[in-house]
């Protein structure tokens, strides 16, 4: 156990032939639209790179995050991240309990000083010292602050740890704050959503131990590849939004013919995230397929922004070039999204 | 019996009516990027790669680029953490190949341009591998 865990000789341990870890990372990137050459480089990169060390804290959070990662879409796919990580402390998955799974956290933050992978779901309370949350006699405050201090990156998975999220809504009585709020010499990424799709957050860390950096961020630190366009660009209700078709009742002609929900409070103008294209429970569908309006729970303060049925305020902004091309029809649409596309991918290709 | 069969019902299709034809125009878009990535090849050995998930296909679209293509003298099936299918196209050295995950969803379809796709050549780590275990599989058989 001396040797230095090379990830191509743990696949070939568990049984994995190489095929399918290609395989695997023809899928991931194909789910990042990075260009198809990037699998290969990123097959080879990951046959030599070590399992990636990753300790994962959870502070005052529900662990739908955690759910929606291990109840993700593909059993086999989902089990090659884990093969991928060396996930040394979580408490939630892990067999350890008490002192034993103190001193293996302690133990992977000396090993792995400066190279592991934070990952924290969960907002982190201040008010009162910190009382509202504490893991073994220690506040979520001050487990944060110590392994942030070796941490290579920090991925803050759900939007309470990205934004606050649920704690944090009025009137917020823990005093929750995200991780960005307290941790601010390291480089951290937001991957918001209540929770986040299961295979942006396999995706990513697919990135990381490829690439050994974080993924292109936006300005809410959130990775680009999966937060580029709103759920509005991306719906297949859009072309009812441009055609004034909309739903007033849940229960019209209209919501039966599966028009717009933007008169129903539909978020989905103001909220970036894939849902609308990659979709839930292994594509089966997304919220607003099965005819109810996002509540854009990817966003920061989403709690607090008014009632979810309450239409957000016109004109929307034109903020992407899709929605100005979505004027001149649906086939623009189309050709829009598919230069957007080929852009995106020439620029990740660019960038390498 | 429950009283759910007295409940009337309504199937609806909330999807869009497509264009007339129901092509987008991509199909036409990535055939003509298939032609490039030929002359490449042809002329510098550079392989390529088009990803179908980049782009958004209509159903027809599809229709279109599997009738255009048709398939070629090669059809591979790769059994590795679900099915994997490999065909080449009627024009040589372009590849249709479409990953499933093991509930048989795509998780991956690309177009190749290459001799042999990737995905279909043993990995030499593998053969070394295979190699070490018949070796052992014969040394254990020896009286």
């Amino acid at each position: 156990m001396n040797e230095p865990d090379i990830l191509g000789a743990s696949l070939a341990r568990s049984g994995i032939s190489r095929r399918s870890f290609l395989k695997f990372c023809t899928a991931m990137a194909s789910l990042m639209a990075l260009p198809p050459s990037a699998a290969y480089a990123m097959a080879d990169a990951l046959k030599r790179a070590q399992r990636q060390s990753v300790i994962w804290l959870s502070f005052q959070e529900c662990t739908g995050c955690v759910e929606s990662l291990t109840r993700s879409f593909d059993p086999t796919l989902e089990q090659l991240i884990f093969e991928m990580i060396s996930l040394d402390y979580q408490e939630t998955l892990q067999a350890a309990s008490g002192e034993a799974a103190e001193s293996a956290r302690k133990q992977a933050m000396k090993a792995s000083y400066g190279k592991y992978l934070l990952i924290v779901d969960g907002s982190i309370p201040t008010k009162d010292g910190g009382v509202y949350s504490t893991v073994a006699g220690v506040s979520n405050h001050d487990l944060l602050v110590e392994a942030a201090k070796g941490a290579a990156a920090i991925v803050a998975v759900g939007t309470c740890s990205s934004f606050g999220g649920i704690p944090h809504a009025n009137p917020n009585p823990t005093g929750a704050v995200s991780v960005s709020d307290i941790i601010k010499d390291k480089p951290i990424m937001n991957v918001p959503g209540c929770p986040p799709i299961p295979s942006v957050i396999a995706g990513v860390l697919a990135y990381f131990i490829t690439y050994g950096k974080l993924p292109e961020l936006d300005n809410l630190n959130r990775p680009k590849v999966f937060f580029a366009d709103t759920i509005h660009d991306r719906c297949y209700r859009r072309p009812f939004y441009d055609q004034g078709k909309f739903a007033k009742t849940f229960d019209d002609e209209g919501a039966r013919n599966g028009w717009c929900l933007y008169e129903l409070g539909c978020k989905g103008p103001t909220t970036y995230n894939a849902c609308a294209t990659i979709k839930w429970n292994g594509g089966v569908s997304f919220p607003i397929e099965s005819g109810h309006g996002c509540l854009g729970c990817s966003e920061p303060n989403f709690w607090d922004k008014g009632s979810f049925y309450k239409p957000l305020p016109v004109p929307l902004a034109d903020n992407t070039p899709i929605i100005t091309a979505a004027a001149l029809g649906g086939i623009a649409v189309g050709t829009a999204a598919a230069v957007i596309s080929r852009k995106h991918q020439t620029s990740i290709s660019e960038e390498k | 019996m429950s009283g759910l069969d007295n409940i009337g019902t309504k199937v609806v299709n909330p999807l869009p009516s497509p264009p007339e034809d129901g092509l987008s125009g991509n199909a036409d878009a990535i055939l003509h990027e298939i032609v490039a990535l030929l002359e490449a090849y042809t002329a510098t050995g550079q392989t390529g790669a088009i990803d179908l998930h980049s782009l958004p296909l209509t159903l027809d679209d599809y229709e279109l680029l599997r009738i255009t293509l048709a398939d070629g003298e090669v059809h591979a099936h790769i059994d590795a953490i679900g099915n994997s299918e490999v065909r080449e196209t009627l024009y040589p050295g372009v590849w249709w190949v479409t990953y499933y995950n093991a509930e048989g969803d795509i998780v991956a379809d690309l177009i190749e341009v290459t001799a042999v796709p990737e995905i279909l050549k043993a990995p030499a780590d593998d053969v070394r591998e295979g190699l070490a275990h018949l070796r052992e599989l014969l040394k254990q058989e020896q009286p």
